[in-house]
């Protein structure tokens, strides 16, 4: 090799420095980019949510019984709203939350490698599916077929609705708990065997326990994705806002109340415009509330194992 | 001591049966789904449903807008969350020191994938429509849904790039390639299966997504194509195309549900059945380009 090493000031290499560093500074600007959003989606929320307080006092807001910011007496109870969502959400976890559980132990620790293979991308389909096309299933198939059950089940109800979102959130929930569970070490899952414990023992008191933190977030996970779903309540469970949690009648989500109004025209600055960013921020605030639990359930787990 | 042991070997099958079903249940629910859809839906997809515009009358009725308008949301938004969320992956995971900036912008990542979609359409209402002026277009659309789907390309990016040893980046190293010839030849070519995986999953995501294009005001009458990108006379290329209004798929299908007539639900079932064969042949084809680079690369 004639010329050897690279002379370190010579054109070339300093060149290379300038594009590796300029490179580098991309990369960086597109990472800090994400910090934007974040920032963007708090402070438009807030920016226009803000104003709206000055209309209305925060006691008529937490305490009013109905929601009607938009008829001639407008009421501004966001429990209404609140409530709906409650509602909604609790019903979809207490379908998600025990299928989901159950799904990813068998999973794990019941069947096959090979069964598990094919089963855990077709379950994975659930959660591909529009939740627009969930919608339509909900009013349009799993409403009828209750009502031959309830017959004085509303045609719009937040009963299937909930249903319906509560298996389009199955996927959510097992998926992370089955990772959980596989990532306990296999010594545990084999002195608890060799002990002569049953499968069952094994999963539930000792998988289950240690593999706790991950589960938490994937029941976290599944909490915020059904506060935060919004076209299977707005087709399905009505547009009506109502301080109840009667689950065979019509309701009203946040989420909702945000698709209602935006179909109409939304002029900046009027009442109803103003009255989406603050259900959107009311919605925002409390999935932060669910994840800040489910980040200290975990640190707090974490510390424990330690 | 006998029985408690056979109690338990019960307790097992029985545990096995529950599993089972509960497993059933879901995969049955969504057969029946698709089934359902199918069987309202089909008598209605014909050639002309896919060539007709939008119309009162729900025969006459088509999808000839919205899957156009699909189609052309979908670029922008990989046209925005490709390059960035590739970019912001190799740079978290190849790059960044462990100092608190790191950490922030880790956190607000996981942050960024938990808080609902709607509020994104909310972020863009307030920022592209009113501050931006961009109106109720096809890029405000595409913005919208890119940045929504940015998480999830970031998080596959480095799930993707972590699978890589160590000892190719010392090797490549050491025959004294830079950093980015590093990450350009041999980090992104081993690493493509895994990003390509999650860049195809995350557009069916954003194909499906209707609640952030409802709130920046999508739900309009719309019975004509955009602008066309290209032009007889020069500059022969036009970006009209993207300030234009549009529909897309969900919206469509959305519309025709919340509608009263019995008439106009078998078009959105017929909607649905377009809209639910695209997703799923999109994520088809992700689990074929993960089984594919899972058999290529053996470390």
């Amino acid at each position: 090799m004639k010329e050897g090493f690279s002379d370190p000031k010579s054109f070339k290499r300093r060149a290379r420095e300038v594009k590796e560093l300029l490179i580098k500074s991309i990369l960086f600007c597109c990472a800090a980019s994400s910090v934007l959003i974040t920032f963007g989606v708090v402070w438009t929320l807030l920016k226009e949510a803000l104003p709206f307080f000055q209309e209305v006092s925060f006691g008529q807001f937490l305490f009013d019984t109905e929601w009607t910011p938009l008829f001639e007496d407008p009421k501004y109870g966001i429990m209404t709203l609140v409530s709906g969502t409650l509602l909604t959400t609790f019903i979809a976890l207490t379908v998600a939350i025990p299928l989901g559980t159950i799904t990813a132990v068998f999973l794990s620790e019941y069947c096959s490698a090979n069964v598990r293979e094919i089963l855990k991308p077709v379950l994975e389909l659930l959660a591909a599916v529009p939740t627009v096309v969930y919608g339509y299933f909900a009013l349009l198939f799993v409403t009828p077929l209750l009502q031959k059950i309830i017959p004085d089940l509303a045609s719009f109800n937040a009963l299937s609705a909930g249903l319906v979102m509560g298996v389009m959130i199955i996927p959510y929930v097992s998926s992370l708990t089955e990772d959980a569970m596989r990532a306990v070490p296999v010594y545990l899952r084999e002195g608890s065997l060799a002990l002569g414990a049953s499968n069952f023992q094994t999963s539930f008191k000792v998988i289950v326990p240690s593999a706790f933190s991950g589960i938490a977030s994937a029941y976290v996970l599944g909490i915020s994705r059904a506060l935060g779903e919004t076209m299977v309540v707005a087709i399905a469970a009505g547009l009506q806002p109502r301080l109840s949690f009667n689950p065979l009648e019509s309701t009203e989500t946040l989420t909702a109340y945000i698709v209602q109004v935006s179909m109409g025209d939304l002029p900046q600055g009027s009442i109803g415009y103003k009255t989406i960013y603050v259900a959107g921020s009311v919605l925002l605030l409390f999935t932060l509330v669910f994840n800040l639990i489910g980040q200290r359930i975990r640190s707090r787990v974490e510390k424990k194992a330690k | 001591m006998q029985k408690q042991v056979e109690r338990l070997k019960r307790q097992d099958s029985v545990f096995w049966v529950v599993g089972l079903g509960s497993l059933l249940f879901a995969l049955v629910t969504l057969l029946s789904l698709i089934i359902d859809m199918a069987m309202t839906g089909w008598p209605r997809i014909s050639p002309a449903f896919f060539t007709s515009f939008a119309s009162r009358f729900p025969e006459k009725a088509g999808i000839f807008s919205a899957w156009v308008g699909s189609l052309t949301v979908v670029f922008v938004t990989a046209a925005l969350a490709i390059p960035l969320g590739v970019a912001t992956g190799i740079y978290l995971e190849e790059y960044a020191r462990k100092n608190w900036l790191t950490k922030i912008i880790e956190i607000n990542i996981l942050n960024l994938a938990g808080i609902p979609s709607i509020t994104y359409g909310l972020m863009a209402l307030g920022i592209f429509v009113y501050h931006f002026q961009l109106g109720q277009s096809i890029i405000t659309a595409g913005l919208t849904l890119g940045l929504l789907i940015l998480p999830i390309i970031i998080v596959t990016t480095r799930e993707a790039i972590r699978t890589i040893p160590s000892h190719i980046r010392e090797a490549s190293y050491a025959l004294g390639s830079t950093k980015w010839q590093t990450v350009w030849n041999h980090i992104l070519p081993y690493s493509s299966g895994g990003i390509l995986t999650g860049v195809v999953i995350a557009l069916s995501r954003a194909i499906g997504e209707t609640a952030p294009l409802l709130t920046v005001g999508a739900l309009t009458f719309i019975a004509f194509l955009p602008t066309p990108p290209v032009m007889a006379e020069p500059p022969f290329v036009s970006f009209q195309w993207l300030m234009d209004p549009y529909t897309v798929m969900p919206i469509q299908m959305f519309n025709w549900v919340s509608r009263p007539q019995e008439e106009f639900h078998i078009n959105a079932a017929a909607a649905g059945l377009v809209l639910l064969t695209m997703t799923l042949l999109l994520n088809a084809t992700a689990i074929y380009i993960r089984y594919r680079f899972r058999r290529k690369y053996k470390w």
